[in-house]
């Protein structure tokens, strides 16, 4: 034996843990509103515990009955909705559903809309006096609904008005979502900000429709949908990047993400943390994939902090 | 409920366009109840991007291989194809690769039976009733009302013989069986005696009639419905059915996935199906 020793390389792990404007997440995995219920349908199949955040389907200050059916359809790589923000309301959810959610050592993110400005600052006021919920996503982006929602995102006036008015009655973490279906997205971006947005998700569902022709009807009830998975990635990817270019914030990236590789795109693309959306329908262990595999992916690439490879595009 | 990649033991055309399949599934013996589903992913690709929900037709075991171990659980689907998801299912041979996700749902309420249970099948509405029929077999006197447009569309029928059910076959056509729908057949039976309890899958139109003739005559009805959906577990909400006394002020909204899909007839908002 000789008489120098080969040191094993040191077991590292990277940081993965991220800053939502105040709030500290363990890793940037965590479900987009309306595809993971109120956390407790996936219980089951999903460890809740391993992942970022829970964000609750959207809510509103009364319970919602949503659109008539078929409210979904499947399209190239993706899908259309039009669920129509059908949910429990904000009273029925603090009092049924925070329960299980208190039991799960993850933060909760609720996500909230409502049908006029008032409202919006009600469901903002009642949030902000539970403490379980450790930041708000304001929807101001859903485009299945005809009150409420993509009326305010479209808008930079409507959006600062609203986000004025829920900012006034919510002091914890807010994030505001925003929709795609606008010509420049930077510029309600920038107004979200001014309004006292600590972070911005992007993006909302593509307003799309679908036809069968030999029916020649709708496939959805409501005629329209929001389309989302796979098929909207590039679109999501390019709205974050513009995004990033505009504002300081912090941005959580939406839009189709499946394997390690997208999430890790939308990292270089600007986005701090991003949302696992239609892909929990079809692959419920996808998140705690994600996690596993950003892990090995800084690893590999000598990554210390998982931050180093947020907005680091090479041009 | 388990999310489990497997593999394709057979899969057999039965009828022209319909299918059988074998699935590896280790466990799912001692999960599945009689009425339940699961979530097929069809290929490892985005597209088709979504799970398609079929029922669980039966569960059975492969004869014990020469290496001592145990036999080995499958699970067996019976399709119809309609679209592109069971057009791919259908080309799937044996070894392929393929995910399922279940079993999911509430299945058949086997305690409120009786002692004489009533099957009325329409066509591919044939593949939650066997397990059902199974499990009461043994101790009740079970029939089959098996209907369907023509011949091809009759599934099964030596399955269900084997476990005694006797069945009685009809065609819109008349190619097999009694020529007539399989609802003249039931509303003839029922008038002859009524059952203790009836148990209905098959196309929209047809369980509406079936739930009419059985309210008239007050036998207690299970209905397993199907219906579009993306995520199976109630996350999606896209499957959606309103429950009896359903109204915008007192909402009463159901999911076909994780409320059904079996439901009691009178748990159900007819209304909405006419």
């Amino acid at each position: 034996m000789s008489g120098i020793s080969q040191q094993p390389a040191e077991p590292w792990k990277p940081n993965l843990q991220v800053d939502i404007g105040g709030l500290t997440l363990r890793n940037p995995v965590m479900p987009a509103s309306g595809t993971f219920g109120y956390g407790e349908e996936y219980a089951e199949l999903v460890e809740l515990g391993k992942i970022g955040a829970i964000v609750t389907k959207g809510l509103s200050l009364k319970p919602k009955t949503g659109n008539p059916t078929p409210r979904i359809a499947e399209t190239p790589a993706g899908m259309l909705n039009a669920v129509g923000l059908q949910n429990v309301g904000i009273d029925c959810f603090v009092r049924d559903k925070l329960p299980f959610l208190r039991s799960v050592d993850t933060p909760v993110i609720a996500n909230f809309f409502g049908n006029t400005l008032e409202e919006y600052g009600e469901v903002a006021k009642k949030l902000s006096d539970v403490p379980e919920v450790a930041a708000a996503e304001l929807n101001i982006s859903c485009p299945n609904v005809k009150q409420g929602g993509i009326v305010f995102g479209t808008d930079p006036r409507a959006a600062s008005e609203v986000i004025s008015l829920v900012r006034k009655n919510y002091s914890k973490p807010l994030i505001v979502k925003l929709t795609p279906n606008i010509t420049d997205i930077t510029v309600v971006a920038r107004a979200a900000v001014e309004a006292g947005a600590d972070a911005l998700s992007c993006i909302n569902t593509l307003t799309g429709m679908s036809i069968d022709v030999r029916s020649r009807s709708p496939r959805l009830a409501n005629v329209t949908g929001g389309l989302s998975g796979p098929a909207i990635r590039p679109v999501a990817v390019r709205m974050v990047y513009q995004v990033a270019q505009a504002v300081s914030v912090p941005i959580i990236g939406i839009g189709g993400i499946v394997e390690v590789e997208d999430a890790i795109e939308f990292l270089i693309a600007g986005a701090t943390a991003v949302q696992v959306g239609s892909a929990n329908f079809v692959n419920p262990g996808t998140m705690g994939h994600l996690v596993d595999g950003l892990e090995a992916f800084c690893i590999e690439e000598k990554i210390r902090d998982i931050r180093e490879l947020i907005g680091s595009l090479r041009i | 409920m388990k999310d489990i990649q497997t593999t394709v033991v057979e899969n057999q055309e039965i009828s022209s366009g319909y299918f059988r399949m074998k699935i590896l599934a280790p466990e799912f013996g001692r999960m599945v109840k009689p009425g339940q589903f699961v979530m097929v992913k069809v290929r490892q690709l985005n597209d088709p991007f979504l799970r398609r929900p079929f029922c669980v037709f039966r569960i059975g075991f492969l004869p014990p291989e020469s290496d001592g171990l145990p036999p080995r659980e499958y699970l067996e689907l019976v399709f119809k194809v309609v679209g592109r998801g069971t057009e791919i299912l259908a080309t799937l041979k044996t070894g392929d690769r393929i995910a399922i996700l279940g079993p999911l749902g509430n299945g058949f309420d086997l305690d409120s039976i009786g002692e004489d249970l009533l099957l009325v099948a329409g066509g591919i509405g044939v593949a939650p009733l066997y397990m059902l029929g199974e499990a009461c077999a043994k101790k009740k006197k079970v029939r089959l009302l098996l209907g369907g447009r023509t011949r091809d569309d009759i599934l099964a029928v030596t399955d269900f013989e084997r476990l005694g059910i006797e069945t009685y076959v009809s065609t819109d056509d008349g190619t097999l069986g009694e020529k007539g729908l399989v609802t003249e057949v039931l509303a003839q039976t029922l008038a002859d005696g009524a059952p203790s309890a009836v148990a209905v899958c098959g196309p929209m139109a047809m369980i509406s009639v079936v739930q009419t003739i059985c309210r008239k005559q007050q036998v207690p009805l299970q209905v397993s419905l199907e219906a579009l959906m993306a995520c199976g577990v109630g996350a999606c909400l896209g499957c959606m059915v309103k429950g009896a006394g359903h109204s915008e002020a007192e909402p009463r909204l159901l999911t076909v996935c994780k409320n059904g899909p079996v439901f009691r007839d009178v748990d159900i908002d007819w209304a909405q199906f006419a």
